[in-house]
C-alpha cells in the first residue's frame, strides 16, 4: 500500500502535465483576480454602510456593564 | 450514563439611540422590549417565586438580598414569547434567553430567531421615535470602554457529577475554546496589556478561576446553583466565558462541542486533564494570539497550545465515542471540531468563512490594506462594532451572509418559524403552546412552572421539573383536547 502511495505522489509531483498545463495556471490567476474583485466590492459596500463620523460615534457607544 | 444535554443561551445586547439625550439606558431597553408584540403575546409575570441566583454550586448559600420588581415593574420588564424563550430588561441591556433545546442545531435557530425578534422590537421602536433618534442594536460583549456584557450558555447536568470534577476538568477546555468560539475584537479593555487585535470579547474581563460573581471579579467557572429543574436530579451549569456570535457555524461548534465535553465529565471519562497554572493568565494570552501558536504553562510543566490542549479533549471524545452511541449532529459536531484545529494549525485565516474572529479579522485586514490605514483608525473600530450590528441591511456580518462569504448551518426558514414556535422535544413546547392558546388565562411563568387564572380564588401552578417532559408527543393531544386554560388545570389536577 505504502509503495503505491509513493508512486502516486512522486507521479503528482513530477507530472509534466500539471507543470507545462498553462490552462491550469491561468485557472489559478482566474481564481485570485476573482477573489480581489470581489474583497473590492465587499469593502466598496462597507464604505456605502459604514457609520458616517465614525470617531464621534465610537466615541459615544457608551454602555452600563452587565452580566 | 451521562444525562442528555438540554441546552440554551442568553444574549445581552448592546444598545444606543443617536441623538438621544431625553432617553436613559433603561428606558430606551423597556421601550424596545415592550416593542414586541406578536399577537399571542400577553400581560404575564415572570414569575420570581421559585428563583434564588445567591444558592453556590459549591454547598453554601450567600447572604444577600435578591431585588425583585414590583408587579408593574414585572410585566414591563419581562416578556416570555411564544416560541418559549425569555425577553426582557436586564440591567440596562436588552436580553434573550433561548427555549430549551436537546442540541447545538436547535440552539443556532433559537438564537437566530432571537436577533430576529431584536430586529422586529427596534423597527417598531423606532417608529415612535423622532426620525433622528433611531435605536440601534449590537450583539456584542463591550463597548471598548471597559463596560462589558455577557452571552451565557446553560447545560443540563446530573447532579451527580461533583462540582469539583466539572471544575478541574472543564477549566482547560474553556479557556483554550476561544480559538474557534471568539468572536474578536479591536484593542485591548480593562487595564490589560496593549494589542491590536484578539480572539476574544470577553477575555480582558476575567479575573478569577472559580466564583459567583457574573458582574464584577467574572470567574471563569460560574458557580451559580439555580438548575430551574428537579433540584435533586439537575444542576445547570452556567457558562459566562463566552462570546456572542454572529457566526452559525461557531455557535453551533461552540455549544456542540461544550455538550460533548460535559458528557465526558459526567461519565467521568477524562481521568487527566491538561491543568493549567494559571487559567486567567492564559485565557488572556491565548486571547491576545491571532496566530494561535502560543505555548501555555501546565501544572505538570509541560507547555502547550491552545490547539493542542483542545486536541487532547478531541482525541478523548474519539475514544469516549467508541462503543457508545452517536447520534448525527454529535458525528457532524466531532467532524467539524477536527477540521476546524486541523486548519488552526495550518494557517487560521483559511477559516475566514467558519469563526467569527477570523472572519472579522479578514474583513478588517482587507480594509486596512485598500485604504492604508492602521489599527488605530476610527473606521476600523467602527467596523469592529459594526460587524454585531443586527440590522441586515447594514450589520457587516450580514452583508457577508448576504454575498454568501459565510458558512450556514441552518436554514432561513427554520429561523423565521422559530420565531413564533417553540422546540418540540422539550417543555419549551409545553409553555410555548400555553402562551400561544391560552394567552388570556396565563398568569405567570418561569423556566420550571406556568400558572394560570382561571376565575377561582387561587392561582393554579403547573410545574415543570423535568425538561424533557412537556414535549409534544407528551402534551399535543392534551393541549388539543383543552379548549381553555380551566380544561387544561382539570384535566392535570384530575
Amino acid at each position: 500500500m505504502s509503495g503505491e502511495g509513493q508512486q502516486q505522489k512522486t507521479k503528482k509531483k513530477d507530472s509534466p502535465q500539471r507543470l507545462r498545463d498553462g490552462k491550469l495556471r491561468t485557472d489559478i490567476t482566474k481564481k485570485a483576480e476573482k477573489l480581489k474583485e470581489d474583497i473590492d466590492r465587499i469593502i466598496e459596500e462597507i464604505d456605502e454602510v459604514l457609520e458616517e463620523n465614525a470617531e464621534e460615534f465610537v466615541k459615544n457607544y457608551v454602555q452600563r456593564g452587565g452580566q | 450514563m451521562a444525562i442528555k444535554k438540554v441546552m440554551g443561551t442568553e444574549t445581552e445586547y448592546g444598545i444606543f439611540i443617536r441623538n438621544s439625550y431625553d432617553l436613559d439606558l433603561i428606558s430606551q431597553c423597556i421601550l424596545v422590549v415592550n416593542s414586541y408584540r406578536p399577537e399571542q403575546l400577553c400581560k404575564l409575570l415572570w414569575d420570581y417565586d421559585l428563583e434564588n441566583p445567591l444558592v453556590d454550586a459549591r454547598g453554601f448559600k450567600v447572604e444577600g438580598v435578591v431585588d425583585t420588581p414590583s408587579q408593574k415593574d414585572n410585566m414591563a420588564l419581562n416578556k416570555v414569547l411564544p416560541n418559549g424563550a425569555r425577553y426582557y430588561v436586564d440591567h440596562a441591556h436588552p436580553e434573550y434567553s433561548t427555549p430549551e433545546c436537546t442540541n447545538p442545531r436547535d440552539v443556532v435557530i433559537y438564537e437566530k430567531a432571537g436577533e430576529k425578534i431584536l430586529m422586529i422590537s427596534r423597527h417598531n421602536a423606532n417608529s415612535i421615535l423622532p426620525r433622528d433618534q433611531q435605536i440601534l442594536i449590537y450583539k456584542n460583549n463591550s463597548d471598548q470602554k471597559g463596560n462589558s456584557y455577557g452571552s451565557h450558555e446553560n447545560y443540563l447536568m446530573s447532579r451527580d457529577t461533583p462540582f469539583q470534577r466539572i471544575k478541574e476538568k472543564l477549566i482547560p477546555f474553556l479557556v483554550t475554546r476561544q480559538i474557534y468560539a471568539g468572536s474578536g475584537k479591536v484593542g485591548s479593555e480593562n487595564n490589560t496589556d496593549e494589542v491590536d487585535y484578539q480572539i476574544s470579547q470577553r477575555a480582558d474581563f476575567f479575573e478569577t478561576d472559580v466564583g459567583l460573581d457574573t458582574m464584577v471579579k467574572r470567574p471563569i467557572i460560574n458557580t451559580r446553583d439555580e438548575p430551574h429543574a428537579d433540584r435533586e436530579k439537575y444542576r445547570r451549569l452556567h457558562v459566562i466565558v463566552g462570546d456572542s456570535n454572529m457566526s452559525e457555524y461557531t455557535i453551533y461548534l461552540k455549544l456542540g462541542v461544550t455538550a460533548i465535553v460535559l458528557k465526558m465529565i459526567e461519565d467521568d471519562f477524562i481521568k487527566k486533564e491538561p491543568s493549567l497554572k494559571d487559567p486567567v493568565r492564559a485565557l488572556k494570552d491565548i486571547s491576545r494570539d491571532p496566530s494561535c501558536k502560543l505555548k501555555v504553562p501546565l501544572e505538570d510543566g509541560r507547555s502547550l497550545t491552545a490547539i493542542e490542549i483542545q486536541k487532547i479533549y478531541l482525541e478523548l471524545a474519539h475514544s469516549y465515542f467508541q462503543g457508545r452511541a452517536l447520534d448525527p449532529i454529535e458525528k457532524d459536531i466531532l467532524d467539524k471540531w477536527e477540521y476546524v484545529l486541523k486548519e488552526l494549525e495550518y494557517d487560521p485565516m483559511q477559516l475566514d468563512r467558519h469563526i467569527d474572529w477570523i472572519i472579522k479579522r479578514h474583513l478588517i485586514t482587507s480594509y486596512m490594506s485598500k485604504k492604508g490605514c492602521s489599527w488605530k483608525d476610527p473606521r476600523v473600530l467602527m467596523i469592529d462594532l459594526q460587524y454585531h450590528d443586527i440590522r441586515e441591511d447594514k450589520g457587516l456580518f450580514y452583508l457577508l451572509q448576504k454575498e454568501g462569504k459565510v458558512e450556514r448551518i441552518v436554514r432561513e426558514e427554520e429561523i423565521i418559524h422559530a420565531i413564533d414556535n417553540p422546540p418540540q422535544d422539550t417543555r419549551a413546547y409545553f409553555r410555548g403552546m400555553c402562551i400561544k392558546k391560552y394567552k388570556n388565562e396565563v398568569f405567570g411563568v418561569n423556566w420550571d412552572s406556568i400558572s394560570f387564572n382561571i376565575g377561582e380564588q387561587s392561582i393554579k401552578r403547573i410545574l415543570m421539573a423535568e425538561p424533557l417532559k412537556g414535549t409534544k408527543s407528551h402534551v399535543y393531544e392534551l393541549i388539543e383536547n383543552s379548549a381553555t386554560a380551566r380544561d387544561l388545570v382539570n384535566y392535570l389536577s384530575s
